[in-house]
C-alpha cells in the first residue's frame, strides 16, 4: 500500500468511525492483521466449472448446441411429461398445469384460481429451457437430451400459440421468442429495506 | 383433521408421484428415488405412547442411565405436518413452542425435489462466473474461515397460503403459519468468500444453486452477499439437518424461505439475475393492474398468537396468558399490540427477553376472559415503522388473488363455551 492509498484508508475509517457507516461490510469479520486472502479451498478447474454450469440466462447464455421442433416434441412430452401434467397439459393436482386455452387475460391478482401456465406467466421462454434441464422430469431429471428439451419446450409454446408449428428452436432462436408475459413484471416496489407503513 | 387442509397447493406427495410415474412406467422411476423418499408416511397418531412402566413415585427407585442421544418425554407430542410429501411442506407446531428458538428437528421442510442424501466429503461449494478466482471450498475449507453466529428465522413466502384462500375455523397455528422456524445459525459470511474469489466490478447479481434433484436456483443481488448473507453448515449447535440443508446452506437474514438455497453447491456471479423459475413463474407476487412483483425478498412484519388457539379450550374464565409470537424480515420487532374485542381495542403486549433482528421474537399479555365470545388478535410493529395491515387491507393493496407475503393480522375466536377457532377475515 502507498502512502496515499494509507491515507485515504486512514481519512476513510475516520469517516466510517464518525457517522457510525460500516466501511466495508466485509471488513466486519476480520481483524486487521488478517492478509487479502486467506488461500483457503482450492481453484476450480474449468472442467469442474463446466460440469456445474447448467443455467440458461435471457440472452441465451448457457444454451447447448442442438435443436427441436414443436412437431418432434410431441412424442418427447407424451413420453416424458403427460402422465403428471395431463395428455393436453391440463395438469393433475398436485402437478401443476402447464398448458390453457384460451389464454387469460393477465388478471391474476383478481382471482387465485386463474391458472398460471407457460404462456400466460413465464416472463423468458429460456426459462423453460433451464428449467426442464434442472428438474424434470421429476423422477428422472436430467434425462433428456439437448434435442429433446429443445423440442419439449418448443412443444409447450406451441400449444400455447406463442410461436408457430414448424418453428426450430435452438441456442439462437430460443431467447428471441418473445413471451406474453414479458412486460409484466415489477422488480419489488415495496419500501425497500427501510420498511414503512405502506401495505404494499 | 384432513391432510389435504394443510398442504400447500403445489405439494406433490409420494402417493401422487407414485401415480404420476406408475403411469408412466409401472413405477420403474422410482427406483433412483432415496430409500427414506419411498418409506411410508409416519403415522397419524396423536396419542402420546407412554413408556412401558411408569412408577407411582419417581423418587423409590434410580431412573434410566446415560444414553447416546437425548429423546423427548413420551408425554410430550409435537410433530411436524403433513408428512410423506416429495415436493411439498411440513409445518412446524407453532403452538408447541416455548420460548422462540425452533428445535432443529421440528424446523418446517420446503423442498421441491426431496431431500437429497449428500456425503460431505464429496460435497463442495464452486464459486465462479464474474470473479478473478473461480473458487472450490469444502465442508472441512469453510470451517477453517471466520464464523458468525446469528440468530434468524426462515419462512416461506407462501407461509399463510391455506389460510388465505381456504381458510377453517379448525386450523391449529401450525396450519395457518407454520411454514416459520427460528434457529440459531452458525457459518462464514458470503462476503468472506467472494473476498477471496474477487468479485469483478461488473458483478451485480449471483445465482445460487442447491445439490437436491431439482437443482433449486435464485438469483440474489450481490449487495446481499456483501451484507449480512451467510454460508451456513450448523443450526442450533449441530451441523444442519439434511431438510435444512446439510452440509451448507445460503442464509439470507429476513428474506424468504426459497431464496436460502439449501444444499448449496454453486455460486455464479454475473451482470443480471438469471430469472429462474423460482423467480419468475413461482414466488412472485400478482398486482393488480396486470402486474407481478418479483425479486419481493423481505418478509413484512407478522405475528400469530399461539396460545390460546385451535384446538386448545379454556376452562372457563379468569386470568391467563394470551402468547405467540411476532417477526420481522426488515429488523426488529419494537411493539405487539393484542385485541381481545375484536380490533376495537388494542393494548401493549410484553415483549419477552432480547429483541433480535429478523428473529421471532416472544410476546405475552395477561388476559382476564370474562366468560363472553369475542375475537383475540395480535399486531406487529417493527422498527422501520411498519404495521402489520388487516386482511382487508392486505386484499385492498395486492389484490384478492395475490400470492405469497401473506402477512395479515391473525384471529381466533374464543366462544362461551371456551373453544377457539381460527378466524380469518381481519
Amino acid at each position: 500500500m502507498t502512502a496515499r492509498a494509507r491515507g485515504v484508508a486512514v481519512l476513510a475509517l475516520l469517516v466510517a468511525a464518525a457517522t457510525g457507516c460500516r466501511l466495508d461490510a466485509r471488513d466486519d469479520y476480520l481483524g486487521d492483521k488478517d492478509p487479502r486472502s486467506f488461500g483457503l479451498g482450492r481453484a476450480a478447474s474449468a472442467a469442474q466449472i463446466a460440469a456445474l454450469d447448467i443455467d440458461v440466462s435471457p440472452d441465451g447464455a448457457g444454451l447447448p448446441a442442438g435443436s427441436g421442433t414443436p412437431e418432434q416434441g410431441a412424442a418427447v412430452y407424451a413420453a416424458n411429461c403427460a402422465a403428471c401434467h395431463g395428455d393436453k397439459g391440463e395438469g393433475k393436482p398436485p402437478f401443476p398445469a402447464l398448458i390453457s386455452s384460451p389464454r387469460p387475460a393477465f388478471d391474476f391478482a383478481t382471482d387465485f384460481k386463474i391458472p398460471k401456465t407457460v404462456g400466460n406467466y413465464w416472463p423468458y421462454a429460456t426459462t423453460l429451457y433451464d428449467y426442464i434441464r434442472r428438474a424434470m422430469p421429476l423422477a428422472a431429471p436430467g434425462t433428456l437430451t439437448p434435442d429433446q428439451t429443445y423440442a419439449v419446450t418448443a412443444y409447450l409454446l406451441q400449444q400455447e400459440q406463442v410461436i408457430a408449428p414448424g418453428t426450430v428452436l435452438d441456442a439462437k432462436s430460443l431467447p428471441q421468442v418473445k413471451m406474453p408475459a414479458r412486460d409484466r413484471f415489477v422488480v419489488d416496489d415495496r419500501r425497500g429495506n427501510r420498511g414503512g407503513k405502506d401495505v404494499r | 383433521m384432513p391432510e389435504s387442509s394443510h398442504r400447500s397447493d403445489d405439494a406433490i406427495s409420494r402417493r401422487a408421484l407414485i401415480a404420476g410415474a406408475a403411469a408412466a412406467a409401472g413405477g420403474a422411476l422410482l427406483a433412483g428415488l432415496p430409500a427414506d423418499a419411498q418409506q411410508a408416511p409416519a403415522a397419524k397418531s396423536t396419542t402420546p405412547v407412554p413408556p412401558a412402566i411408569i412408577p407411582d413415585d419417581p423418587t423409590k427407585a434410580p431412573g434410566a442411565p446415560t444414553s447416546p442421544l437425548g429423546s423427548r418425554s413420551t408425554f410430550v407430542r409435537a410433530v411436524r405436518a403433513p408428512t410423506g410429501e416429495i415436493t411439498g411442506t411440513s409445518f412446524t407446531p407453532l403452538q408447541n413452542l416455548r420460548g422462540t428458538i425452533t428445535p432443529s428437528d421440528l424446523h418446517f421442510e420446503r423442498h421441491h425435489a426431496g431431500v437429497p442424501a449428500i456425503d460431505p466429503d464429496k460435497h463442495t461449494l464452486v464459486i465462479h462466473g464474474l470473479v478473478d478466482r473461480p473458487l472450490e471450498f469444502s465442508l472441512a475449507d469453510l470451517e477453517r474461515f471466520p464464523s458468525v453466529t446469528r440468530i434468524h428465522f426462515v419462512e416461506c413466502s407462501g407461509n399463510g397460503r391455506a389460510a388465505y384462500r381456504t381458510p377453517k375455523p379448525e386450523m391449529t397455528p401450525q396450519m395457518v403459519d407454520g411454514m416459520t422456524s427460528n434457529s440459531e445459525w452458525t457459518g462464514v459470511p458470503v462476503s468472506v468468500l467472494l473476498r477471496e474469489a474477487r468479485v469483478k466490478p461488473e458483478g451485480k447479481w449471483f445465482l445460487a444453486e442447491g445439490a437436491d434433484a431439482c437443482r433449486l436456483a435464485r438469483s440474489i443481488p450481490i449487495n446481499r452477499g456483501l451484507d449480512d448473507a451467510l454460508i451456513v453448515f450448523a443450526q442450533n449447535g449441530e451441523p444442519l439437518r439434511p431438510e435444512q440443508g446439510y452440509p451448507m446452506r445460503l442464509l439470507l437474514p429476513g428474506v424468504e424461505g426459497n431464496a436460502n438455497v439449501k444444499w448449496l453447491r454453486r455460486i455464479k456471479v454475473g451482470t443480471d439475475p438469471f430469472m429462474t423459475r423460482w423467480e419468475t413463474s413461482k414466488y412472485t407476487d400478482p398486482l393488480p393492474g396486470g402486474k407481478s412483483r418479483m425479486f419481493s425478498f423481505e418478509m413484512d412484519a407478522k405475528s400469530i398468537i399461539t396460545s390460546p388457539a385451535y384446538p386448545e379450550k379454556l376452562s372457563g374464565p379468569g386470568w391467563r396468558a394470551i402468547t405467540g409470537l411476532a417477526w420481522s424480515g426488515r429488523g426488529r420487532i419494537t411493539r405487539v399490540d393484542i385485541s381481545t374485542d375484536g380490533g376495537r381495542t388494542w393494548a401493549d403486549a410484553e415483549i419477552a427477553g432480547t429483541v433480535l433482528s429478523r428473529a421471532h421474537t416472544r410476546f405475552q399479555r395477561m388476559w382476564n376472559w370474562d366468560g363472553n365470545e369475542t375475537l383475540i388478535m395480535s399486531r406487529a410493529t417493527d422498527d422501520s415503522g411498519y404495521v402489520q395491515p388487516t386482511m382487508t387491507q392486505l386484499k385492498h393493496a395486492r389484490g384478492p388473488g395475490t400470492d405469497y407475503h401473506f402477512n395479515s393480522i391473525r384471529a381466533w375466536r374464543v366462544r362461551r363455551d371456551g373453544t377457539v377457532t381460527f378466524e380469518a377475515a381481519t
